[in-house]
């Protein structure tokens, strides 16, 4: 090195995981999961989430639903940011994030609403102050920010958790957001599910940063890696970071590596532009999978009981299903009825026109 | 009472409200110690402290966002885009999710904030400072565009903006921000939204405006009173949404309209306007309605501008031309 030039700043950045692919420990278990149950329930939740997926799919092939993005593979992720929050937590999701909602008291039907075309499916049950999916891409990632300050301001103690693809890191909305987040020091939580692809464009092409995670040091936040795949390592990590914000020690960023295994939606065929055999390596690292090879290595867990999932979640699935297909669409005027506090007197007579041409019903 | 020109008004209001609503929060690029490029926001940090005004870093798009954020949470932004030429990075924030919030979750997470910006040509700015795109706005459901034309109505109107409970655009002509004063009574009395102002009133012919232009619109109105014409002048005041009844009420009277704004003609909020009287007054109408704007080019710097501006000239030729068509 010259001698001119010293160093004035260094980065590493860490990447966790408990879980190998085979389902084998590479270290003990977490204190907050000694008790092995709550690995048995992240389980069920997960299946639970492939079950609703797969018929939500089966929904939207048979035109019950509209476009729907699949969250095959995602499911260590949604389901470890669901457990590492708190209830009264404030969560800002983006579109493959169902699973985390589930968790936090949102019902299925009420996804499968708001995919069915319908607003309501955005008023849903669960905490009240959590934001609706976010479709475009990142801008969550801000609102996250401003409830974050909102909680700082009102020295409250909740903390907020987002969610950002892989692509997503390349917009604005999310530089600016981290940014934010880290010279203000906001109760907040990134966490950038990397799942390799943002439609069609592959991570590769994203950026030539090493990691996503990396991003935050620019930020100056703490930021780190997770296996994605592995949901005690996503729900140890996020944990982490959500009790250090609640504890006014500032924001995290946190990358999980994981794979979309499905195609960006039910409106997208992966096949055009990736190849099967990475999708078949991939398939070996399935997040259900590796549990599953976990918890019957651990005797946590036997083929009765799996039969018994089986039977148990589809049947939740289909009586949400049950539940969607009854609720009937609202009627033309909740076009006018939630866009102000209150009707503007220059949208009466379009409102009584739309009320004129459809009526009530 | 004190005696405040349009920025000064703007200040007081802001002042008005942080005492009284402790929800209400002010940030922005340089709203803090600096109080604003303007000195909108002048002594309000020193006032209510740092975590009810406070500077944010540079990033529009950032403001609008974190303004959304802290809206769901029952707190009250105003936040501040420096220059109306600088809140195109915001506008995904501002109509994607703004305008929208409340609709899309039926009424459960809303979005009570106004972001104020600086707009409009006149005062020799640098290149992107002169801008008047009004219309983006105005086309956007969800939202609300305000612009006050004196300082009275700034006072009145933003004191509005804060309490609606849903997102405003508030727009504050540049050019007025120092022209003239008026008395104003700091008692919090707000102006109501969504309603034109007559200024004066008239029976020849109704002139149509808001912002800056009112300026110019009520000098030629006092010009031509005295060649035997009365013009009733309306302030349009809320762009969005739009009162039409009380221009329709006053054209009815008139049957000439001469709408006169400082943006570009094409789809401007001014073709709005028109094509409602045409809709739904055609009879009234005497002559044909005349659009006195900016031409459709881009705002020019500094020695053009007053060729870019419309003029007070130009307002008087329209009016001739109406009282003229036969």
């Amino acid at each position: 090195m010259e001698k001119s030039v010293r160093i004035v700043a260094e980065f590493k950045v860490n990447c966790t995981q408990f879980l190998d692919v085979n389902g084998s420990l590479v270290q003990d278990l977490p204190d907050f999961l000694q008790d092995q149950k709550k690995i048995i329930e992240f389980y069920c939740a997960m299946a639970e989430l492939r079950e609703f997926d797969a018929i939500a799919i089966a929904l939207q092939r048979t035109g019950k639903i509209g476009t729907y993005p699949s969250t095959l593979g995602q499911e260590a992720i949604s389901i470890g940011i669901g457990a590492a929050m708190e209830p009264e937590d404030i969560f800002c999701p983006y579109y493959r994030d169902c699973g985390a909602q589930f968790w936090r008291g949102v019902k299925m039907s009420e996804i499968l609403l708001y995919w069915g075309g319908d607003e309501r499916g955005s008023n849903f049950s669960g905490n009240k102050q959590d934001f609706p999916l976010c479709v475009p891409v990142a801008s969550q990632v801000l609102h996250a920010v401003g409830v974050a300050n909102a909680i700082k301001l009102k020295k409250e103690s909740k903390v907020v958790v987002t969610v950002v693809g892989d692509g997503g890191t390349s917009r604005g909305d999310f530089y600016e957001a981290i940014n934010l987040a880290g010279v203000w020091q906001l109760p907040v939580v990134f966490v950038i599910n990397n799942n390799q692809w943002a439609i069609s464009v592959p991570r590769s092409e994203q950026t030539m940063a090493t990691t996503l995670a990396q991003k935050g040091i620019a930020a100056g936040i703490d930021n780190e890696q997770v296996d994605g795949n592995d949901v005690i390592a996503v729900c140890y990590s996020i944990r982490k970071a959500v009790e250090k914000a609640r504890n006014r020690q500032g924001p995290t960023l946190i990358e999980a590596l994981s794979y979309r295994l499905s195609d960006h939606t039910t409106a997208d065929d992966a096949k055009r532009y990736r190849n099967i055999e990475e999708l078949q390596k991939q398939r070996l690292a399935d997040p259900l999978l590796r549990l599953h090879q976990y918890l019957i290595s651990k005797h946590l867990w036997n083929e009765k009981e799996e039969v018994e999932l089986k039977n148990k979640v589809t049947n939740k699935v289909e009586s949400a299903v049950e539940e969607y297909l009854n609720i009937n669409s609202e009627n033309a005027l909740a076009m006018f009825d939630y866009l102000y506090a209150k009707l503007p007197a220059a949208l009466a007579s379009q409102r009584e026109e739309c009320l004129r041409l459809f009526g009530e019903s | 009472m004190s005696t405040l020109n349009l920025i000064e008004a703007i200040n007081q209001a802001l002042a008005y409200e942080l005492t009284n609503d402790s929800s209400v929060v002010v940030f922005g690029e340089d709203v803090g110690i600096n109080g604003g490029v303007f000195r909108a926001t002048t002594g309000l940090q020193m006032q209510f402290g740092k975590e009810r005004v406070f500077d944010t870093p540079l990033a529009e798009n950032m403001i609008a966002g974190l303004a959304i954020g802290m809206a769901t949470q029952g707190l009250k932004p105003v936040a501040e885009i420096q220059f109306m030429g600088f809140i195109y990075a915001a506008v995904d924030q501002i109509i994607s999710h703004a305008s929208r919030l409340r609709n899309r979750t039926r009424g459960r997470l809303t979005c009570p904030l106004v972001i104020r910006t600086p707009f409009g040509a006149g005062i020799h700015a640098p290149e992107h400072h002169s801008e008047s795109t009004e219309a983006l706005f105005a086309h956007i459901p969800g939202l609300r565009v305000v612009v006050p034309s004196s300082p009275a109505r700034a006072y009145g109107l933003l004191l509005a903006a804060i309490r609606d409970e849903d997102p405003v655009i508030f727009l504050e002509p540049t050019r007025l921000y120092r022209l003239g004063k008026q008395e104003i009574l700091n008692t919090g009395e707000a102006l109501p939204l969504d309603l034109c102002f007559v200024l004066r009133q008239g029976r020849d012919v109704t002139l149509v405006s808001w912002g800056a232009m009112i300026h110019e619109t009520l000098k030629t109105a006092e010009y031509l009173s005295t060649v035997g014409i009365e013009a009733e002048v309306i302030d349009v005041a809320t762009l969005k949404p739009l009162d039409i009844n009380t221009i329709l009420n006053s054209v009815e009277k008139t049957g000439r309209c001469v709408i006169i704004h400082e943006a570009t003609k094409a789809c401007g909020v001014g073709a709005e306007i028109a094509a409602q009287l045409a809709e739904f007054g055609l009879t009234y109408l005497l002559a044909p309605i005349q659009r006195v704007t900016a031409f459709d080019v881009i705002v020019p710097l500094s020695r053009l501008e007053h060729y870019y501006l419309p003029t007070e000239d130009r307002i008087t030729q329209a009016v001739k031309k109406v009282m003229e068509f036969t």
